[in-house]
């Protein structure tokens, strides 16, 4: 890498009063022809560039961004990173992309504040308590570290919140996994497009893809707004607006999308320092290095692409979140906005080949695609590569939804989706 | 977050509405004769339109009536409510 960050970079640029940075990241034209072409350049498709140049020696490849990148739900999400899921094929596909987290900085020359603070997830009811220790016993099953926690150890791990019988939502217990955490989220859009520019990819952004031109069966290269683009593979990575992609070449995707929310406070000393998550009242806890309050909310029931989402369903997670936190009663809100989430009906992500020749989708993550982000641009690469799953990311197919073999995470996940 | 014309009760808020997804997806008539495509394309599969939209809605904390609305999905503008059965607008 041209300009490797380190210690020394930080004193050289220090006598130059930080004026002489290099820039990231290139701000090319894009070429008339690619070997692939990523279509969105969130954190899964810069991670997806990222690692076919890296492990494919895909080299010759760009990613379009109609934005900036880590302009959609990569600088909009609440930052947990968990691999805590029930089914084998879920522990498998996220725990991957955890471990991967664990030397992402390293690997990529690039801070991300990867913080393995540990996440809570919250009982509040008897199921909720039968539902968690199943998928602590499953965790475990499947080698990922996952304890459960009476009330009493609930509040002595997280002191603030409010264990009392007596409240609408009493702790009955939680489950911990200390290997989860959370990271910055700009930092890994960044890093990755950092990284995939010095082994020569395109990262074309204001770019923004108008249709698919196709040969019988195959692709031959995108439309958009800065010309054609000629190529014969395309990866589409376009979260909420997936569907969008798909409606171009007349493809139906599982997917409905809606705009999921999320607010920060104003910043205040440490007070949490873990991630609280409470499944039944959709309330997520945890505080940035900078002290404001990261909470996450739910999704509005209907579909829509505004990136806002609505008032009440903000005031629900807000009253969950100020009787379980009695302490955050006068804080003030300083954000809140929404992000467009492409939900499938099973809650599990799609990494696949479709039956147009050439076109992949990695799609449907719903409320939960930033803990995946090296871990899906990995598998996704290698299904691009190599015009084949891996083993990790074969039971994220489409044709689950005509085999019927879906991957059932709706509740079955640490979070109700 | 927006108000919705019910048909029949009139104007009220869109947190007193579930919403039922994509309209005029026709029931099999033949269930026992599909393919396992079919039933994926029936249960499944969603055009997810952005942009005009033709969808049902039911008013579930009011008169727990279902009718069908044409919404752009892009800025939540609602452009026309119909009863169930009647011919969607143009």
């Amino acid at each position: 890498m041209k300009n490797k960050y380190s210690i020394f970079s930080l004193i050289k640029n220090a006598f130059s009063y930080h004026e002489n940075w290099q820039r990231a990241w290139r701000d090319p034209e894009p070429k008339k022809e690619y070997d692939a072409v990523i279509i969105g350049g969130g954190g899964h498709g810069l991670a997806t560039a990222f690692y076919l140049a890296k492990k494919h020696n895909m080299t010759n490849i760009a990613v379009v961004e109609k934005g900036w990148i880590g302009g959609g739900n990569t600088g909009r999400n609440t930052t947990i990173i968990r691999s805590n899921y029930l089914w084998d094929a879920s522990a498998g596909l996220y725990d991957h992309a955890l471990k991967i987290w664990e030397s992402l900085s390293q690997e990529l020359n690039y801070n991300v504040m990867f913080s393995q603070r540990g996440v809570m997830n919250l009982a509040h009811n008897l199921q909720d308590v039968r539902d968690l220790k199943r998928r602590t016993h499953a965790n475990r099953l499947n080698g990922i570290d996952a304890v459960w926690l009476n009330t009493e150890e609930v509040k002595k791990f997280c002191p603030i919140i409010n264990t009392s019988p007596n409240i609408r939502y009493p702790v009955l217990g939680g489950t911990l996994q200390r290997r989860a955490g959370t990271a910055r989220h700009d930092a890994v859009a960044w890093g990755y497009a950092r990284g995939a520019d010095a082994m020569g990819v395109d990262i074309i952004q204001n770019c923004e893809v108008k249709g698919i031109k196709r040969s019988g069966n195959c692709v031959e290269g995108i439309e958009t707004t800065k010309g054609f683009i000629k190529t014969k593979k395309i990866g589409v990575v376009a979260a909420g607006h997936s569907s969008v992609i798909a409606n171009m070449v007349d493809l139906k995707l599982p997917l409905e999308s809606k705009p999921l929310q999320a607010l920060v406070s104003e910043p205040v000393k440490p007070i949490i320092d873990t991630v609280v998550m409470s499944n039944a009242v959709h309330a997520y806890v945890s505080q940035s290095d900078k002290g404001e309050l990261v909470i996450g909310a739910g999704t509005d029931a209907y579909i829509s692409y505004t990136q806002r989402g609505s008032h009440d369903v903000v005031e629900g997670t807000l009253k969950a979140i100020l009787e379980l936190y009695p302490i955050f009663s006068r804080m003030k809100m300083l954000r809140q906005w929404g992000g467009i989430v492409d939900i499938c009906p099973d809650a599990s992500p799609i990494i696949s080949k479709t039956h147009i020749k050439g076109l992949y989708f990695n799609c449907g993550w719903g409320t939960g695609g930033f803990k995946a982000t090296p871990g899906s641009g990995d598998l996704f690469a290698h299904t691009i590569a190599n015009d084949e799953p891996h083993k990790l990311n074969a039971d994220f197919n489409i044709n689950r939804f005509v085999s019927g073999d879906l991957v059932d995470e709706h509740g079955a996940a640490a979070v109700a989706h | 977050m927006f108000l919705i014309n019910c048909p029949y009760c009139g104007e009220r808020d869109q947190s007193e509405f579930s919403a039922g997804g994509e309209a005029h997806i026709i029931r099999p008539k033949q269930p026992t004769e599909m393919s396992d495509d079919q039933w994926a394309e029936y249960l499944f599969m969603r055009k997810n339109i952005k942009g005009i939209q033709f969808e049902r809605w039911n008013h579930s904390h009011g008169c727990r009536k279902w009718f069908n609305m044409v919404r752009d999905t892009s800025n939540d503008k609602i452009h026309a409510v119909y009863k169930m059965g009647e011919k969607p607008p143009v």
